[in-house]
């Protein structure tokens, strides 16, 4: 690991601050279950770490306007078991508990789970190209090794995908991410913090060089009451998702008054369904209606050489899902053993 | 720089430690603790498990500076004396144990697990150790071992 | 001394280790004190073939703590027979991930970043990493391992296929797997003068001092080789790996002590694996389900640095009665590091496809699978004419579908659903070979009344020490909490390796003698143990080259449901039960662990495992435990093993045939043959994962949606 200088920030001005002075260098340390990894494996070479972890971000609380408002540095494993977000998002505690392990989670934090890096193998080895790591290389995985790697919106720099569950369920729920910058604050919101690779796939968010997530808000939103998620893995836990599906839905007298739907493990970023969304919007809740939904979202795939499998897995998972929100069924989101 | 912190109840203090270490590196080879087994440093594997400020986390991937202060327990401070944890004597008993590189941080965890949850269901006792990989005994002497710990309670340390 | 105690072999005696293991005390190879140790990370080759055109060190000696970086410019030459072993040779770089240098340096975080700030220049060749059918270099070798013909024929299968009422004609593969020990493979060296000692992660130290003498031009004598727990091994352990030499040649090389632990990641390139096979099974059967014809040809990998060439065939010339048989091995020297051992070589991949291949010929006979195997049960050893030490695979299957629940079984495939899930089950016979290898060991009474053991046996998880203990006691008729088993040091008498399920066997032979041989001497002095103690030693070379012909193997059935979803491509196996035959079983607890251990690793290599080969940069793509699936706990549900007690008086003085390996052969094959029951769809390409499961979705019928 390249020698680098570890500072414990105890407050975000002091966080900001130190950033600023070593903006090449510099970089945000929250849990570390990916950095410190990422480091060991030479892809990441910060000269300056400012932990963050200790700063007052570790709390969730009920938001000024309704809805739940969690600090940054909350660690995933408290997040999935604050009594809110079991009742009023279960969604967000389900994707939660569907990621890593529970040592991971105990060490992860909400502000570095959404800036987690993509697993794509290419980028985690720094002997091989990679356009994300460094820009203008190549992308190997295009004619190589994607089979768990992206179907909709890749570029030909990149067909990386985001690997958190926890962001997918905060993209269905139109999560907004509260940073503090040089600037100082704004709400960036989700989708919208993270970007598609397009010719500029190092840049995986929206945030600025030394912009710090201090917060994460979720609306006030009824219908997440009735929201779940559901990961097809390869193992039965402990890996990340093939695809994912996180969904809401508000359907009464067989009719969809409204839902949300967003998928992982198909994008370099959490990816919104908001086609199938708009398909769905005051329409019939019927299994033909919500294939009808899933076919426009995913009518923009464009799968690889080896990742077709994730478009009709895609489709299947988004009915099934909507279906048991419409049945009350099916409360088995982790797909385990029967 | 120097790390100061408590290992299974004793103050420790380490010194000249680099940045990039991490807590697993400080308590093998600078603490004399080299019970959390280092197997692939990616927190992929769990042997390294240990608690952190009363959570179970993977040593290897906390740096070395974010323990500065930590309460740390390793599967060395679990039993008292010659006296085993209950946990450690579940395993003994329902051959848990291979070659043993896991055994370490699956203790801790079960540990952890057991206090939490002093019953658990199967299904959540496999899901809560998927984190423990163990490539000898299929899991099965384990969950045994969990079962074992959990019908024998908090009974006393042997 | 009583002699009227209850054996304690066939009982579940505790681990013996087991207290320092669940405490953190036991001590592995890496984590030996000694002072002032320098700290040894190797540096991988960035390319798949080709010729080092320069290294420069400078980067890497400038930083601080740095004590000298190694490479081919200034190593010295290193002897021995196995070139993965002679790093730093030459320039030549035959794989991805070879070691080409290595740094040394007072902390490891200053080699590990000095390593990779040593800039090695190549001329980089093309390379070939991909085995695929009929490749135009594949060869015949001369013999496939340990030394076994490449091709056996007998009779005239070609005609026999052409006249059989009944014929399959399917071809398998299966890819590379790594064994992926928990341990990495590490080494502590300590050089005192011309005396090396190596605190090693190692199958056998008595191999390992061997190597280690010959590699540095020393006597055996002056080598020590200190092994007492290994985390884990499944043949990656067994021949010597360059870390052994490395810290060897660095504590030379710096005049500290060495050591060594590879990461996980550079594990998949210079720890060994298993090769990928691609085989071909033809089988021809009367209308009544009889074989006529058996053939298996099989086309793997090697490298080009040495030739490791898989016995994957060989089980099919043992299995099955057929008077017209062929078996054939074809090998491809790739740029890849060379193949190596993993659990049940040969048997593991070969009885995959064998066992696949019979339930499809059960399917085309319209015979249950168990019926059909009773039906082709040889009365000798086909090709040897040798007759069974004793072979009980009929009696695993009958007793394995009794407890199973197999009677009554509806043999129409794709037909039972529940819920989401089509549900199937499936059976596969196993075997591995029952033998031993020549070892000594020395029983020791001393006036305390306790006995000592010495061995230099193994124990990388196996429970071999808890074993010897147990046939130590039984044979000095002492309670075993009287016996101390030293194992794991090459200063201890001379013992083969662990591998090939040998090692109980092998050790306990001579164990067992060594403590006949003392109870004589001890009954000779009266039952008085003198002041210093008496001792016996015994060498098993004369009793094995003595030992009458059989073929000695250990048999089982192994029955699998499972449970496909067709929609998301997921697989569940709720039951698996494996039922083995392999002689007395020594220790009810460990060995029950080790079979469903093996079980368990079947289970992946059917459903999980694979070592992608990177065919554009060489090496392996997913090097790592987070892309490379073992089981985690949540894979496994209800799994169970049990046994049939043999007495078979033809193997060794414990009459216990190996029960390391026989675990994990055939289970893949028996959760392949469910998945075709639940859904109808032969999946002939392993692992059997969601995506493989999701393209072929629309020729499984009823799905939900």
């Amino acid at each position: 690991m390249r020698p680098f200088t570890f500072v414990r920030a105890i407050d975000a001005d002091q966080a900001v601050a130190g950033y600023a002075r070593e903006p090449e260098w510099a970089m945000y340390l929250g849990g570390g279950t990916n950095l410190v990894d990422l480091m060991r494996l030479g892809v990441a070479e910060p000269g300056l770490l400012i932990d963050v972890t200790r700063l007052p971000y570790d709390r969730v609380e009920e938001a000024p306007g309704g809805g739940l408002r969690i600090g940054a540095a909350v660690r995933n494993s408290d997040l999935a078991a604050d009594p809110a977000v079991r009742r009023d998002y279960p969604v967000l505690a389900a994707a939660l508990l569907a990621g890593a392990s529970g040592q991971l989670r105990n060490q992860a934090t909400v502000g570095g789970n959404l800036l987690q890096r993509t697993r794509c193998g290419y980028f985690q080895d720094v002997t091989k190209p990679c356009n994300k790591r460094r820009s203008g290389s190549g992308c190997p995985a295009v004619e190589g090794d994607h089979r768990n790697l992206a179907i909709l919106g890749h570029s030909e720099h990149c067909v990386a995908t985001h690997p958190s569950d926890m962001a997918v369920a905060l993209t269905a729920l139109g999560a907004t991410v509260h940073v503090r910058g040089r600037a100082g604050e704004r709400i960036v919101p989700m989708p919208g913090l993270h970007r598609l690779p397009g010719d500029e796939p190092d840049r995986d968010t929206v945030l600025d060089p030394g912009d710090l997530i201090t917060a994460v808000e979720l609306p006030p939103l009824e219908l997440a009451a009735r929201s779940r998620y559901r990961k097809v893995r390869e193992r039965a836990s402990f890996a990340f998702a093939l695809v994912s599906v996180a969904a809401a839905l508000d359907a009464e007298d067989g009719a969809v008054r409204d839902c949300r739907i967003a998928l992982g493990g198909v994008a370099h970023v959490p990816w919104r369904a908001e086609a199938a969304e708009e398909e769905l919007r005051g329409g019939p809740a019927t299994d033909d209606a919500f294939r009808a939904a899933a076919d426009a979202e995913l009518a923009a795939a464009r799968p690889l050489r080896d990742n077709g499998y994730k478009v009709p897995l895609a489709r299947e998972l988004i009915v099934r899902t909507l279906a048991e929100l419409r049945d009350g069924t099916g409360a088995d989101a982790s797909g385990g053993t029967p | 720089m120097r790390v100061e912190l408590t290992v299974n109840g004793e103050p420790q203090v380490a010194d000249d430690v680099w940045e990039g270490e991490s807590l697993l590196y400080v308590l093998r080879e600078r603490l004399g603790l080299p019970g959390a087994k280092n197997a692939c440093e990616q927190g992929e594997c769990g042997s390294c498990t240990v608690y952190l400020d009363g959570t179970v986390v993977c040593a290897c991937l906390v740096a070395a500076g974010q323990a500065e202060g930590a309460e740390v327990v390793t599967v060395e401070g679990l039993a008292d004396g010659d006296a085993l944890d209950p946990v450690q004597r579940a395993f003994l008993d329902a051959g848990a144990v291979q070659c043993g590189f896991c055994t370490p941080g699956l203790v801790v965890a079960v540990h952890d697990l057991l206090a939490r949850t002093p019953d658990p269901a199967e299904a959540d006792v496999r899901e809560a150790l998927a984190g423990n990989l163990c490539r000898c005994t299929g899991y099965e002497h384990i969950l045994a071992a969990v079962r074992l710990a959990a019908e024998r309670g908090g009974e006393g340390r042997s | 001394m009583t002699t009227d105690i209850e054996r304690v072999t066939g009982t579940a005696l505790d681990r013996v280790e087991g207290r320092d293991k669940v405490t953190g005390l036991a001590r592995y190879a890496y984590e030996y004190p000694a002072d002032d140790i320098a700290y040894v990370v190797p540096v991988p080759a960035a390319i798949a073939r080709g010729t080092i055109t320069g290294i420069d060190p400078g980067d890497a000696l400038a930083v601080p703590g740095v004590l000298t970086v190694l490479s081919f410019r200034n190593a010295p030459p290193l002897a021995g027979n196995d070139p993965e072993l002679r790093i730093f040779s030459s320039d030549r770089v035959s794989y991805r991930g070879q070691m080409v240098a290595a740094v040394v340096a007072d902390t490891l975080e200053a080699a590990a970043e000095a390593a990779r700030l040593v800039h090695v220049g190549y001329d980089a060749e093309p390379h070939d990493v991909l085995l695929r059918p009929d490749h135009p270099e594949a060869y015949v070798p001369e013999k496939v391992n340990p030394s076994f013909p490449a091709v056996s024929e007998q009779g005239d299968v070609e005609a026999a296929l052409g006249d059989a009422a009944v014929t399959v004609d399917t071809t398998y593969t299966t890819p590379a797997y790594h064994n992926n020990a928990m341990e990495p493979h590490a080494t502590l060296a300590v050089w005192s003068g011309d005396r090396l000692t190596a605190y090693d992660s190692n199958q056998g130290s008595s191999t390992a001092r061997d190597m280690l003498a010959a590699a540095f031009g020393l006597e055996p004598g002056q080598v020590r080789v200190v092994s007492p727990h290994v985390g884990g091994g499944f043949g990656s352990k067994g021949t010597p790996r360059p870390q052994i030499v490395l810290a060897a040649l660095a504590a030379r090389a710096v005049g500290r002590p060495a050591k060594v632990a590879l990461t996980r990641q550079h594990m998949f390139a210079v720890t060994g694996y298993r090769t990928p096979s691609i085989q071909r099974v033809r089988l021809g059967a009367d209308a009544s389900g009889r074989m006529t014809a058996l053939a298996h040809e099989v086309e793997e990998q090697t490298s080009t640095l040495k030739e490791f060439a898989e016995q994957t065939a060989v089980p099919s010339r043992m299995m099955y009665a057929a008077p017209n048989r062929l078996t054939t091995h074809r090998v491809v020297a790739l740029d890849v590091a060379t193949p190596s051992w993993m659990r049940a070589p040969g048997e593991c991949p070969g009885m995959y496809a064998l066992e696949s291949a019979m339930d499809e010929l059960a399917v085309a006979c319209g015979l249950d699978p168990i019926e059909l195997r009773v039906r082709n049960e040889p009365e000798e050893d086909p090709e040897s004419g040798l007759p069974w030490s004793s072979r009980n695979v009929v009696a695993c299957l009958r007793e394995g579908a009794a407890w199973f629940g197999w009677a009554g079984r509806d043999p129409a495939p794709g037909v039972r659903r529940d819920g989401r899930w089509l549900v199937g089950t499936g059976v596969a016979a196993s075997t591995y070979p029952a033998r031993r290898r020549p070892s000594e060991a020395t029983a020791r009474a001393t006036a305390d009344g306790r006995f000592t053991v010495r061995i230099a046996a193994a124990d990388i998880g196996t429970g071999s020490r808890t074993a010897l203990t147990q046939i130590a006691a039984d044979a000095l008729g002492v309670p075993p909490e009287r016996v101390d088993v030293r194992i794991g040091d090459s200063a201890l008498p001379t013992a083969s390796l662990a591998g090939g399920s040998m090692g109980t066997a092998s050790w306990g032979s001579a164990v067992a003698m060594a403590c006949v041989r003392l109870r004589e001497r001890l009954d000779g002095a009266g039952g008085e143990v003198p002041e210093d103690g008496i001792e016996a030693r015994y060498d098993t070379a004369d009793d094995i080259k003595a030992d009458a012909a059989y073929a000695r193997h250990a048999f089982g059935a192994q029955f699998a449901e499972v449970r496909v979803d067709p929609g998301t491509g997921e697989i569940r196996v709720p039951r698996l039960l494996g039922v083995f035959a392999a002689g007395r079983i020594i220790n009810a607890k460990t060995a029950r662990s080790q079979f469903i251990g093996g079980m368990t690793m079947g289970l992946a290599m059917a459903l999980l495992e694979e070592s992608v080969p990177d065919a554009e940069f060489g090496g392996f793509l997913n090097h790592d435990l987070a892309q490379y699936h073992v089981p985690a706990n949540a894979d496994v549900a209800n799994i169970d093993a049990r046994w049939i007690e043999e007495d078979d008086p033809h193997l060794n003085p414990m009459g216990s045939k190996g029960i390391g390996e026989i675990g994990i052969v055939g289970t893949a094959a028996a959760i392949g043959n469910a998945v075709h029951h639940a859904t109808g769809v032969r999946f002939r390409d392993l692992p059997i994962r969601p995506d493989r499961v999701l393209d072929r979705a629309p020729q499984i019928g009823g799905r939900n949606l």
